[in-house]
């Protein structure tokens, strides 16, 4: 049985290596933030809907401002997969992306560390810890709230 | 009033040979190569062609000598077939190709460029179409208690499809029971390798004629219903099944839900009606969704349905027939898309080699799928409309 799942490792951030990300003016508030250590997500100024991109519309009331917002950082797991196999040989195996429900509304995609694959859980309480991708970019990534 | 696509008919299908790599050709040369071929097959020559639609459209038109000629580039697949009839229905076209092709493209050290867009809020954590679907997956094995043994048994019954088609990439290559496939190393959990599709060569055409061509085309397939949906472009936020974008609507984990009651609608038919269901199959999971989704079982009654048998050979809906994107060959960009309906055409001309359904009425094809947020319906039928 080649089930790589029997004696998995902890899941941990990625070395630099991995191909990094290229902001967009659009999103450059979002980067910003993550080079800060804050999470800082877009909303719509008119109606304060969440927003899973920073929009020209808002999905929600066709407004078309954007304000930014400092997230706590802090959420439910919503979904996940861990990757054994990567697209690029960069990333190093297993890492497991993630769907978040944070508390104030946003559904964020990132990768949860800090524990074994074996222990994600649907609705598992994680927070938000950041981790340099290469000498300009930072990523959040999400880890189980020790109680 | 008459059915939309009454004056519209299928006149010829193409594959080309698929395989791993096709050494020489690049996309578009294998997408002509094909158009070649699904002309032949309908009696056709180039001359008659009045419009080119999908990749290489414009290319088509310059090597095969068309000029003046209709053309609509476009990487999409069933719409492009769509799109495609309109040409005819509406008069400014009497013969259409469409075609697709994918050749030169793929790396042997980083997955294919079309499972890995670049976008900056997904790059970084290592998203590509596996961990994109299996997102999805895991909110249907976690809502419903869906299981890998459920996903792996729709992936045996489509490979097995391929493991007995001389066409296919991987003939001879099963077969697979769901052990076997659960056997195979993890990609993105809960997929296994054998969960997914795999990646090649190849290129395929279809061509549309008007029905006073088709007139005396015993083989002549027809449209009876297209739809499709979309939650907004594929892999760039995050995959969630619970995200809508209309308020009251099915959330996007039940994409192709409106494409296929619009489908079916156009025809006057339900899933009861449908003989053999040529469904997308990026990833086992899709199948069980897709079922689902399209109404052939209710929420939640997709694993068990495969585990019934029922999508097999013999079953009340015997899916993707020829091995699909996971055995047959998975091109990339369109091909693999148009292939759903080249095979559902030659179901119903009773044209298969092997796992024809005996009988065969009525077809449903798809493309598309959950982690890309899209999905589109074609239902063909062996009689005019």
């Amino acid at each position: 049985m080649s089930d790589a799942r029997a004696a998995s490792p902890l899941l941990t951030p990625q070395a630099p290596g991995f191909p990094v990300p290229h902001p967009s003016a659009r999103s450059q508030p979002f980067w910003d933030g993550c080079r800060e250590g804050c999470l800082v997500l877009p909303r719509c100024a008119a109606c304060s809907a969440p927003a899973l991109r920073a929009f020209a519309v808002c999905a929600e009331c066709n407004g078309t401002e954007v304000v930014w917002e400092e997230s706590a950082g802090r959420g439910t797991l919503y979904s996940w997969t861990v990757v054994w196999r990567p697209p690029h040989p960069g990333f190093a195996v297993p890492y497991a992306p993630a769907v978040v429900a944070l508390d104030e509304g946003w559904c964020f995609l990132s990768a949860v560390v800090g524990c074994a694959p074996e222990d994600l859980r649907e609705n598992m309480a994680l927070q938000v810890e950041f981790h340099p991708a290469s000498d300009s970019v930072t990523l959040p990534y999400f880890a189980p709230v020790s109680n | 009033m008459g059915h939309p696509f009454r004056d519209v008919a299928i006149v010829g299908v193409h594959n080309t040979r698929q395989a791993r790599r096709l050494p020489g050709h690049d996309s578009s040369s294998i997408a002509l190569q094909a158009e070649l071929g699904a002309l032949a097959d309908a009696g056709l020559a180039p001359g008659d062609v009045d419009g080119v639609v999908g990749q290489a459209a414009a290319d088509a038109v310059l090597e095969l000598g068309l000029g003046p000629c209709t053309r609509r580039p476009s990487n999409l697949g069933i719409p492009s077939i769509v799109d495609g009839a309109a040409l005819v229905t509406t008069g400014q076209c009497r013969v259409v190709v469409v075609l697709a092709g994918g050749a030169g493209l793929l790396r042997d050290t980083v997955a294919a460029p079309w499972t890995t867009p670049p976008n900056e809020l997904v790059a970084g954590f290592g998203l590509f179409t596996a961990a994109e679907f299996a997102l999805m997956a895991r909110r249907h094995m976690l809502t419903f208690g869906t299981t890998e043994h459920q996903l792996a048994s729709a992936a045996a019954v489509v490979r097995n499809n391929g493991d007995v088609n001389p066409e296919a990439l991987y003939c001879g290559r099963g077969p697979f029971s769901a052990d076997d496939i659960l056997a195979s190393p993890l990609v993105a959990d809960p997929f296994h390798l054998l969960d997914c599709a795999t990646t090649s060569e190849g290129g395929c055409a279809l061509v549309l004629a008007h029905a006073e061509i088709a007139r005396d085309d015993a083989r002549a397939v027809w449209i009876w219903g297209c739809g499709s949906d979309s939650y907004g472009p594929a892999y760039t936020v995050a995959p969630v099944w619970d995200f809508s974008g209309r308020p009251g609507a099915r959330s996007a984990g039940w994409v192709g839900t409106r494409a296929a009651r619009a489908s079916f609608s156009m025809a006057g038919l339900g899933p009861a009606d449908v003989d053999v269901a040529e469904l997308y199959d990026p990833f086992s999971f899709e199948i069980i969704r897709q079922l689902e989704a399209f109404g052939f079982c209710g929420p939640g009654e997709g694993g068990p349905m495969v585990e019934s048998g029922a999508i097999g050979p013999g079953g009340s809906l015997p899916v993707t027939t020829d091995g699909g994107t996971m055995s047959f060959s998975h091109p990339g960009v369109a091909a693999q898309q148009f292939q759903r309906v080249v095979r559902g055409v030659q179901q119903l001309r009773r044209e298969c080699a092997t796992a024809q359904v005996t009988g065969a009425e009525v077809a449903l094809c798809s493309n598309g799928g959950s982690g890309a947020l899209f999905t589109d319906v074609l239902l063909l039928g062996k009689e005019r409309p």
